[in-house]
């Protein structure tokens, strides 16, 4: 049967520069005498650490617990001790420092011995792969990282007709799923089986661009020698195709509206890695610990690298033989949607898919020099894969009117950075994009805050109103009995004055009875 | 001529009667304008606007005796949504309050604190933990950065120090770029 392929709208076609790391296979990285492992490796809340510091571990252990469900695990990747928890700088654009647990590695590489190899995922339900996946700490590794056990829940209607493998890898330069493809297909076949399972999917689908005939040709082998029903549809090269929703389209016609997840389309879409993560999570009980990472651009030797998490990136770049002078600048992930490096003293982490090295001559494909002034072209909304308005999205996050760019969606732009390719006046659309997507939640932040103020603020004012009524019932008591003491003390006073007035009374009778007495005694 | 102001009376009589009931079932408790000008305000409950907090403020603003640009924490763009929200022309910030106010908690340093509570008793927001002769701290969570508690002080142990910037709370810079005419 031959599929028929869909279009999206949009796109560019950019140069590749894909050959150059494929030359060779899969390198392993030497193990490095440090491993700093950030509690956030994923999308959601960061992990918590389990291990204190002189703890002694081994590979595979878990190190940091998911902390709610949107959460992912950190396991060791290697034996050592943990010699501190502290904040290192971590792969972000902003360059800033998070918590991280450092492990000294002690060369053994012993596993931990609670390895818990399933052998065929059928005989476990579908609950109970989520749950192993989810400990294993396997997040999507085609670079946003959200925690995988949630993309194999099954959604309201329980049904998930296709079931994608994302082996598209549209992004220049980037090789790692292609090398991964071709090296071990039977991981990725194996591991989008147990995925199958895990969600009953109907069927199963690989898309690949059709600029890696080898990758294709491997899974093609992998799927005969398992002898299991996988189409493999190798869809036409241009960027963004590894879009999730753009690859949805093309292989199924499907259009996933804004905010709604592909799930309530009955689609599910995972990366190829992310398949061979899960097969190594369930088949062989090691949890995610090591990636393969693209190191490209201008070195001698562009090569992908199989590397522990935690590894730095300037240390995997000397592996590499790349010489820290001709250096311009580290991009971290793919030239149209990675950001540039401040330092390479970070660790490389579930999400780094690609180092890319620039120098002097190689110029990246998003280089904004000099912006112009927007001629209102339209190019950008030609290229742009989500329909949107770049220029209008421009104009209102240039004037920071944040009302107006949610009128346009700017939540449903994907970063590509299509539209920045095609400008003409080079404006970075792309950072006006992020600055005002980053604006607006810290806004919300803000606003959050504020409730938070004015309900304690609220609080304290009633707290000071009832202590105020409390004194005042207080003092109202205790005027009440000090009156009822004076009281009781009058009707003492009474008596006394009673019993004088009697006594009185008495001397007055007497008196009356002889009266000369007295009056004598005043005479004389 | 009977008939119509039969006719009228009537109508009169039973729109009255519907607009009396409504007046009753749908009276509307308290000051709406009060709540959104107050929704729109930062509630970091400082009184830099000399109002004693930000819902007396509101009250001020609602019955057109502040202006709309004496919130400095809120910065301009309180200053122009409550604008929006009033409909009246925004008002320029004082010159002092011009540049977007850098967000800060109190610090309270450990080492100089003796207790006293006068601190506690200032916090709008309840946000500082302490008892009398024990060492006070400042809930970094819960503080607003309003400043009241660095006047009654008598030590001066408190400092505002700049929220930490986190992956998490940090955003983009706004595009820095030379526009230039082409040669």
């Amino acid at each position: 049967m031959i599929r028929q392929l869909f279009q999206y709208k949009g796109g560019v076609k950019l140069p590749e520069h894909k050959q150059q790391s494929t030359r060779l296979p899969i390198q392993k990285a030497a193990l490095p005498q440090r491993l700093t492992l950030p509690l956030q490796q994923h999308i959601g809340t960061p992990s918590t650490p389990i291990v204190e510091v002189g703890d002694s571990v081994l590979k595979g252990q878990m190190i940091a617990k998911a902390a709610s469900l949107i959460s992912a695990p950190v396991h060791a990747p290697t034996s050592g001790r943990v010699i501190e928890i502290g904040e290192y700088a971590i792969p972000h654009p902003s360059g800033l420092k998070a918590p991280c647990i450092v492990i000294e590695t002690d060369g053994n590489d012993a596993w931990c011995d609670h390895r818990k190899p399933v052998g065929d995922c059928h005989d476990y339900s579908p609950d109970q792969i989520r749950d192993y996946i989810r400990n294993a700490g396997v997040v999507g590794l085609g670079g946003a990282g959200f925690p995988s056990f949630l993309k194999l829940t099954l959604g309201n209607d329980r049904v998930v007709e296709t079931l994608i493998l994302n082996g598209a890898e549209c992004e220049p330069y980037i090789t790692c799923d292609d090398i991964l493809m071709r090296e071990r297909p039977l991981e990725i076949i194996k591991g989008l089986m147990i995925m199958k399972h895990a969600l009953v999917a109907k069927n199963c689908v690989i898309g690949i661009e059709d600029n890696k005939p080898e990758a294709a040709a491997a899974l093609r082998g992998a799927i005969k020698e398992l002898a299991v029903e996988v189409e493999v549809i190798e869809v036409p090269t241009r960027y963004p195709t590894g879009g999730e929703k753009q690859l949805i389209k093309i292989l199924t016609g499907k259009e996933i509206p804004p905010k709604a997840l592909p799930i309530e389309k009955r689609v599910v879409v995972h990366n190829v890695g992310t398949a061979a993560a899960v097969y190594r999570a369930i088949c062989l009980g090691e949890p995610l610990i090591s990636r393969i990472t693209t190191v490209t651009g201008a070195l001698k030797k562009p090569a992908n690298y199989e590397i522990p998490f935690g590894i730095s990136a300037a240390e995997l770049l000397a592996q590499a033989g790349v010489e820290e002078s001709s250096v311009e600048r580290i991009i971290h992930g793919g030239p149209m949607m990675g950001f540039s490096l401040n330092s390479v003293e970070i660790p490389l982490i579930k999400t780094s898919n690609c180092l890319l090295v620039t120098d002097k001559k190689t110029v990246p494909l998003l280089d904004k020099q000099q912006a112009h002034a927007c001629i209102r072209c339209g190019s950008c909304a030609d290229v742009c894969p989500i329909n949107l308005l770049p220029q209008q999205l421009y104009w209102h996050s240039r004037a920071k009117d944040f009302d107006k760019v949610q009128d346009y969606n700017l939540f449903d732009c994907i970063e590509c950075g299509c539209c920045d390719y095609v400008c003409p006046s080079q404006i970075p659309l792309v950072q006006y994009f992020r600055f005002a997507k980053t604006s607006i939640w810290q806004a919300e932040q803000e606003k959050k805050q504020a409730e938070l103020a004015k309900e304690r603020h609220q609080f304290r004012q009633l707290r000071i109103e009832r202590e105020k009524a409390e004194k005042k019932a207080r003092h109202k008591a205790k005027a009440a009995k000090v009156a009822a003491n004076n009281s009781e003390n009058s009707d003492k006073k009474q008596a006394i004055e009673d019993a004088m007035a009697r006594v009185k009374a008495k001397k007055q009778q007497a008196a009356e009875a002889s009266p000369e007495k007295p009056e004598s005694g005043g005479n004389t | 001529m009977l008939t119509a102001i039969i006719i009228l009376t009537l109508l009169a009589t039973v729109f009255g009667l519907i607009l009396g009931y409504a007046a009753i079932r749908f009276k509307v408790e308290g000051d709406p304008i009060v709540d959104q000008i107050d929704n729109v305000l930062p509630q970091t409950q400082c009184g830099q606007c000399s109002y004693p907090g930000c819902r007396p403020y509101a009250e001020a603003i609602a019955s057109g005796e502040a202006n709309i640009n004496q919130c400095p924490p809120g910065g301009e763009a309180t200053m122009l949504a409550l604008a929006d929200l009033l409909g009246v022309d925004p008002q320029p910030l004082g010159t002092e309050h011009e540049a977007e106010p850098e967000a800060t908690v109190a610090f309270i340093i450990e080492d100089t604190c003796i207790g006293c509570t006068l601190c506690i008793q200032a916090c709008p927001v309840d946000a500082i933990l302490g008892a009398a002769k024990q060492m006070h701290t400042v809930i970094e969570s819960e503080c607003t950065g309003c400043e009241l508690c660095i006047p009654p002080c008598p030590v001066d142990c408190i400092v505002m120090q700049p929220v930490k910037q986190t992956a998490q709370n940090w955003k983009w810079p706004y595009p820095i770029h030379t526009l230039e005419a082409r040669k």
